[in-house]
């Protein structure tokens, strides 16, 4: 960029959420003629859309720097309009200037107040600075409550009225804007998330659901209050149950597991009798030692860690462009409390035998329900087990813990009629629910999973040592 | 139900407790005959005799450690200092010693006592009877650091903090005492530590005080409310080491917009603890900066009538602050 010369400089802006670059077509203006602000001055096409794009300042076409059919990165120079500025009035920073011919395409359009087909978040390095730069962020970015509302309806700041400070669209303007358009697209936080405009996962804040207040006047009490945009309404009578921040938190987890990873659920039945007969054999004994009831859990678990050596690939997390086949075997068990599912982690489990398993689920348990269990308790998990059985469950449909790539839910242990060796015999029969994420496992590799994991439990008998 | 001056609800709850349990002692000066220089303690000393209501002497170093040491040998020691002014010389105590114990025994000793002090100004007290020094003990982790102003609250919290098996510092708002009334339950009622409380709900903007602040901060949002029908919601820390996160963070996240008022000075003052915490946590719902009305970063509140008036904040100024939150 020259120093010397006179000018506003006009760069690539960015013509929607992913474009990176685009290619300029035509020159609609030639050097030497006059243009009016957002007159067209190029058209530029992307691999998404077609543009022109219009002058930022008016003035006069003073050098085209970049061809036409020259394909660029967002935030190029395109050209130089004479409209009497000097070097320094540059709308982009000049520091900006070397980078913005750089592969990563990072750089906002011009941000005078110029609009545009997309809401174009500005990153770091081309913020505005100085008193004027704060204005024209309170204005275009406003706050982060009014940022998170725009993005959850889909709505665009800059089409919004602001009555804030310098203009600034404040919670309360965008939240009459969003009531008042006539068709109600908006989508309450976390339904539907494939029909999002957006793809962002869920908010990592823990807080609670915003509830989109009426306008101003006394508030009225709740069975009175009409729905507001994407609420449910209200009847005399219903019971209100806040969201606790615990459940909040469980919402988003699964909400965001079931959005990014494709759960495909297998199901196994197993033959209990040996686990049945085993446990049956060691229980009093255990119960005496070890001062709890040995459960069959532990048995699934052993299992399952069994299995999980067998094929590593259960055992991995998905990392964008590669899977994280991990070492430790960590397992996760899914503790049930009053509306709440907690799941802390038995740290290297593959040490364990099957009552050292027991005496790890029983610790988390104990530890759990009290709440004493730690941050490091909750985490590290690299494979999930589930006993919804407890409750009499024959099958269900896992959701995966992120960021596992599988989960096991043991069903209840219920005597059924089967056939062995052609005839009628009366076994104590088990499902196992398996979800996988179908971008790291397939069903191959989840059906010898569990045909491994079926296979140790029906091998079970009474040679095999708890300890 | 009774109502109460909060000097009575203090007092009384000291009487029911010491009726209760006789390892409660009280030690201070001029608890005993004087009764205590607000008379807090009046009449305690012919009820409960000297070796329960005792007469130290003016050395807070050691009103806390005889403290400390009666409270591991079986006692539960209710040690006053006069004026939350003179508490420096017994900060090596309450620090490194008192907030210390349990967690340097790993839990083999524990150290009961409640330190009864009053604190803050708009009395005339000047250089030495209005400090606000509050925020140097909201950190210490072991110690506790309570100051309720409503007289239910001083209530339940002071059997709470009596029965707490570590150590509390209670804050009593001299100008408080005889200038807030309200209704105060009897019979042991109790209100849990670490708890904030909102006094008042509202869906606009939050404010978050405590202390008289808290009641100026009241009459600041009544007044914008009635001038243009805006929802402020009013909270009252209660305790001010640990923070009601929770409480805190819901708030901020319903209303978006935050001010804190503290008569204590700005800077490192809670106002910037609780500022970082919603700053921090509640990030996505902010449609404002968080904002504080705070008394200067001057060296006192002079005893001089006008500059006593120009360092605390009153319900004007912080009106005036909360006009510009709403309209932020």
């Amino acid at each position: 960029m020259s120093t010397t010369e006179r000018g506003t400089t006009v760069r690539l802006p960015k013509l929607g959420e992913s474009v990176t670059e685009g290619t300029i077509g035509a020159w609609l203006k030639k050097v030497g003629e006059e243009i009016e602000k957002y007159e067209p001055l190029v058209e530029i096409t992307t691999d998404k859309v077609s543009a022109e794009v219009p002058a930022p300042v008016s003035g006069v076409v003073a050098r085209l720097i970049a061809e036409e059919g020259e394909t660029l990165p967002v935030g190029a120079e395109l050209c130089v309009i004479d409209d009497g500025s000097g070097t320094e009035d540059h709308v982009e920073q000049p520091a900006a200037a070397p980078e913005a011919k750089a592969e990563t395409p990072a750089a906002t359009a011009p941000s005078n107040g110029h609009a545009h087909n997309g809401t174009a978040p500005s990153t770091g390095r081309d913020r505005p600075t100085g008193e004027a730069g704060a204005m024209e962020m309170l204005r275009t970015r406003s706050s982060p409550a009014v940022r998170r509302i725009a993005e959850e309806h889909g709505v665009d700041i800059q089409q919004v009225t602001g009555t804030g400070t310098g203009g600034r669209v404040t919670k309360q303007d965008i939240l009459a804007y969003i009531d008042s358009r006539p068709e109600v697209a908006a989508e309450p936080i976390s339904t539907q998330p494939q029909a999002a405009q957006t793809a962002t996962p869920a908010a990592p804040s823990r807080m609670p659901a915003q509830p989109v207040v009426p306008p101003p006047a006394a508030p009225a009490p709740i069975p009175a209050q009409p729905p507001a945009a994407g609420r449910a309404q209200v009847f005399p009578g219903d019971q209100i149950v806040p969201v606790s921040a615990v459940r909040k938190q469980i919402a988003e987890n699964v909400a965001y597991s079931e959005r990014v990873a494709p759960h495909v659920t297998l199901w196994m039945e197993v033959d209990m009798t040996g686990v049945v007969a085993a446990r049956s054999l060691a229980k009093d004994r255990f119960q005496q030692e070890e001062g709890f009831s040995l459960t069959y859990l532990p048995f699934v678990v052993k299992a399952a860690i069994q299995a999980l050596r067998q094929h590593p690939r259960v055992n991995a997390v998905w990392d964008g462009d590669q899977i994280i086949q991990r070492k430790a075997i960590n397992v996760g068990i899914a503790v049930g409390m009053d509306d709440a599912l907690i799941v802390p982690v038995i740290k290297d489990a593959d040490g364990r035998s099957i009552a050292g398993l027991a005496r790890a689920i029983r610790d988390l348990t104990s530890r759990a329900r009290d709440h004493q269990l730690s941050v490091d308790d909750l985490q590290g998990g690299t494979f999930t087990v589930n006993n919804p059985g407890t409750y009499g469950t024959v099958l269900s449909t896992p959701i995966i813990v992120q960021p596992q790539s599988a989960i096991l839910s043991t069903e209840a242990v219920v005597k059924r009629p089967v056939v062995v060796d052609d005839t009628i015999a009366i076994r104590p029969m088990m499902n196992l629910s398996m979800s996988i994420d179908h971008r790291i496992l397939d069903g191959l590799a989840a059906a010898s999973f569990l045909a491994d994991v079926k296979a140790w439990l029906e091998a079970v008998d009474s040679s095999l040592s708890l300890y | 139900m009774a109502n109460k001056l909060l000097i009575d609800a203090i007092r009384d709850t000291l009487i029911s407790e010491m009726r209760a349990d006789e390892r409660h002692i009280i030690m201070g000066e001029d608890v005993g005959q004087r009764g205590g220089v607000f008379r807090v303690t009046a009449g305690m000393v012919d009820e409960f005799g000297p070796d329960r209501v005792i007469n130290t002497p003016l050395a807070e170093s050691s009103i806390i450690g005889v403290a400390i040491g009666a409270s591991m040998h079986g006692l539960l020691p209710i040690a006053e200092i006069q004026f939350l002014d003179f508490i420096h010389p017994a900060m090596n105590q309450i620090m490194s010693e008192a907030a210390k114990i349990r967690y340097r025994s790993a839990g083999d000793f524990n150290c009961p006592i409640v330190i009864r002090t009053p604190y803050g100004g708009g009395v005339h007290g000047a250089l030495y009877h209005s400090q606000s020094i509050e925020a140097i003990f909201a950190r210490e982790p072991g110690l506790k650091v309570v100051a309720p102003i409503m007289p239910d609250d001083a209530a339940g919290m002071l059997r709470s903090a009596l029965e707490d098996p570590d150590p509390v510092l209670y804050l009593e708002h001299k100008k408080g005492y005889r200038a807030i009334r309200g209704e105060v339950p009897e019979n042991g009622y109790r209100v849990p530590l670490g708890k904030a409380k909102v006094v008042k709900e509202g869906s606009d903007a939050t404010i978050i005080s405590y202390g008289m602040m808290l009641i100026e901060s009241l009459a600041a949002a009544e007044a914008l409310e009635q001038r243009d029908g805006s929802s402020i919601e009013v909270i009252d820390l209660r305790t001010l080491y640990p923070l009601d996160n929770e409480t805190i963070l819901e708030s901020a996240c319903k209303t978006g917009k935050v001010l804190i008022v503290h008569e204590a000075n700005k800077t490192g003052g809670l106002g910037g603890e609780v500022a970082a915490i919603i700053a921090e946590e509640a990030f996505p719902y902010l449609d404002a900066p968080i904002m504080r009305v705070c008394g200067p970063d001057a060296p006192a509140i002079a005893f001089s009538r006008p500059l006593e008036d120009a360092f605390l904040p009153t319900r004007e100024t912080i009106g005036a602050t909360l006009d510009k939150l709403a309209a932020y």
